[in-house]
């Protein structure tokens, strides 16, 4: 059923290098630039609750401590190679840790929803009120509600002159995005991947089968942590500032809403949602007739109730029954993606 | 001896805060396991429902405790019809669906009122007790969240219809065999559920700016609230209440504020990693 390995590799090679050739004449480097970080935000969620069935509400918790460990880290070394493995590693730990609090708890749900909706807003309130002096690590000021500004963005290892930026820097995002893509796909393939999905499925029947569930979960949110790390830190050297924001409920709620739109159960559906919504509320921010919190919510809202598969296994299947060949996959593959969604 | 009494003023009105806030959410998640997000702008809309009131010149407590309520369970009841109806049964489906609600009705009040700051001043005057002043409208609130438990369990324990939502929730196709209709009784529980959460926001409004974002504030603190009160109803809400507005106010006194709601939120995440399905699975079993 499943396409040969080489195959995936190449036609995702193909197809991101024609994308990521052609996307400059139709967009400008800087807002597509964010638009593949947030690709990459939609990503980490959609791994681990597209395929994990972990819906986590504070995934955006892992983006800002990868926004704020980089920037900190980069005060501090004046240099950006480790800050940027820093910045992967330390939301993987807090992950992990939350995560083996959390599932070895047995917490399913809305429980798991509470747990990770008050952590986010725990490093919310908490580096809101650090604006005072005393608030320092390193040499880097934690500045509270303002945030952290001026501190060392990518530069080519090494050399910590050698900024990367402009242009440069959206090539970077862009491939980063297609190694993170491949590198999912590899999981998703792996064992360890097939696992997942199992227990996504049935978590009964996979710890009867003698699995370790707990383990397996704790170390797949960490997988979407690091993931959200990474994106973090990219925003950040596209932001050049890191504030509080980032750790904020709407920018929790905006990763949920990419995933349910794109579709739950692909590897592409979160990142076009991403892609996609990020760019719509951007050419709506250009107008004033219509607020763009209103567009968002009614989105949600449709898509939860017309089209809860969202829009990439939609089309997909369309495809499938306009063009495919016909046979018993296909009916079997679109019942697997419906049952995605009560994880 | 007044340092003690204000204290204790504040941890009551800290708790009251509390049931005041999440009492609409727990009947809609306690009656109909349905978690409404929208909640905190259901609130806000009760918010702007009694400022708009009053300065058409309404007598305040109308406002609050009539106009409110009213103009907000009629939304909710439109919001039933057209959205939740179709989602029952499936949790996480009308969390997502009211979250997007909670969005669209903050871009709907910000296209009517404005991204300002909007408020009334609080209708009772304060009092000095000792060396210390405390706001007399503090004891409205606690009144309030004594009259609103009073009330929920008259209802609930004393009332036909009372009878009826018990029965519908423990076993609705039970009660449809019975000749009701479960779609009926979950549509005026929901619009219940929704009227007090009008009438939480009408009352919080004199003490807070109103924002369109405002409800986001109120949403979380609720949710925990109900979540880690667990399935009874009353019982739920009153103990969750308590230990979270105890702590609150313990740490916002020893150390400040912001460490009284941090503290507030690690120990929801303790209570909830030992009593997974809320305090009232573990303790006060099969009350109301």
């Amino acid at each position: 059923m499943q396409t040969p390995v080489s195959k995936d590799i190449l036609t995702t090679l193909v197809v991101s290098a024609i994308l990521i050739w052609l996307a400059p004449y139709v967009i400008g480097t800087y807002t597509l630039t964010v638009l593949i970080i947030y690709g990459m935000l939609g990503l980490s969620l959609g791994l681990i609750w597209g395929f994990g069935g972990i819906l986590c509400f504070g995934q955006g918790a892992f983006f800002g401590l990868g926004a704020y460990t980089y920037a900190i880290a980069a005060i501090n070394f004046g240099e950006s190679t480790l800050p940027m493995v820093l910045a992967v590693l330390v939301p993987a730990t807090f992950a992990l840790l939350l995560g083996a609090m959390m599932f070895y708890g047995r917490l399913t749900d809305v429980y798991l929803g509470v747990i990770t909706l008050v952590v986010t807003l725990i490093l919310f309130k908490f580096i809101n009120s650090t604006a005072g002096p005393q608030y320092v690590i390193g040499k880097a000021r934690l500045g509270g509600y303002n945030g952290i500004p001026g501190f060392q963005t990518l530069n080519v290892p090494g050399n910590p002159d050698a900024y990367i930026w402009g242009d440069a820097y959206y090539y970077f995002c862009a491939v980063a995005l297609v190694i993170v893509f491949l590198l999912v796909t590899f999981l998703l393939r792996s064992s360890f991947g097939r696992i997942a999905v199992g227990i996504r499925e049935n978590e009964v029947r996979i710890a009867l089968m003698g699995y370790d569930v707990a383990a397996r979960k704790t170390v797949l949110f960490g997988i979407g942590a690091a993931i959200a790390g990474l994106a973090g830190a990219l925003f950040a050297n596209w932001g050049e500032i890191v504030t509080p924001t980032l750790f904020n409920m709407p920018q929790s709620a905006e990763i949920i809403i990419w995933c349910i739109v794109g579709g739950l159960g692909t590897r592409l559906g979160p990142i076009l949602g991403a892609a996609g919504l990020a760019y719509m509320k951007f050419l709506l921010g250009q107008q004033s007739t219509i607020d763009n919190t209103l567009i968002t919510g009614l989105i949600l809202v449709l898509f939860v109730l017309f089209l809860p598969k969202g829009v990439v296994p939609a089309f997909s299947g369309l495809w499938k029954i306009s063009f495919g060949r016909r046979g018993f996959g296909k009916m079997h593959d679109t019942r697997r993606k419906r049952r995605a969604r009560h994880g | 001896m007044d340092l003690s009494f204000v204290f204790l003023v504040e941890v009551l009105y800290a708790v009251a805060t509390l049931v005041v806030i999440s009492a609409g959410l727990a009947v809609v998640f306690g009656m109909m396991k349905v978690i409404n997000l929208a909640h905190g702008e259901f609130m806000m809309m009760g918010g702007y429902a009694t400022i708009t009131a009053v300065n058409l010149g309404v007598n305040v407590f109308v406002a609050m405790l009539v106009i409110a309520p009213l103009v907000v369970g009629l939304i909710g009841l439109v919001v039933e019809r057209l959205v939740i109806r179709h989602l029952y049964g499936r949790l996480v489906d009308t969390m997502l669906a009211t979250w997007g609600l909670s969005l669209f009705f903050v871009g709907m009040a910000t296209m009517i009122f404005g991204n300002t700051t909007t408020g009334i001043s609080t209708p009772i005057p304060g009092f000095a007790v000792g060396d210390y002043q405390i706001n007399g409208y503090n004891f409205f609130i606690i009144v309030v969240a004594v009259a609103l438990l009073v009330l929920l369990f008259a209802v609930l324990r004393g009332t036909r219809a009372g009878l009826i939502a018990r029965g519908a929730m423990q076993r609705s196709d039970m009660a449809a065999a019975l000749g009701y209709s479960p779609d009926r009784i979950y549509m005026a529980t929901f619009f219940c559920g929704s009227a007090l959460s009008g009438l939480a926001g009408a009352i919080v409004a004199p003490l807070v700016g109103l924002v369109p974002t405002s409800g986001i504030n109120y949403i979380a603190k609720s949710f925990i609230t109900v979540v880690a009160g667990g399935p009874s109803l009353i019982a739920g809400l009153v103990s969750s209440a308590t230990s979270f507005g105890v702590v609150n106010q313990v740490f916002a006194f020893a150390v400040s504020p912001i460490m009284g709601d941090v503290a507030l939120l690690v120990t929801a995440v303790i209570l909830l990693r030992l009593m997974p399905q809320g305090i009232t699975s573990r303790f006060f079993k099969g009350k109301l």
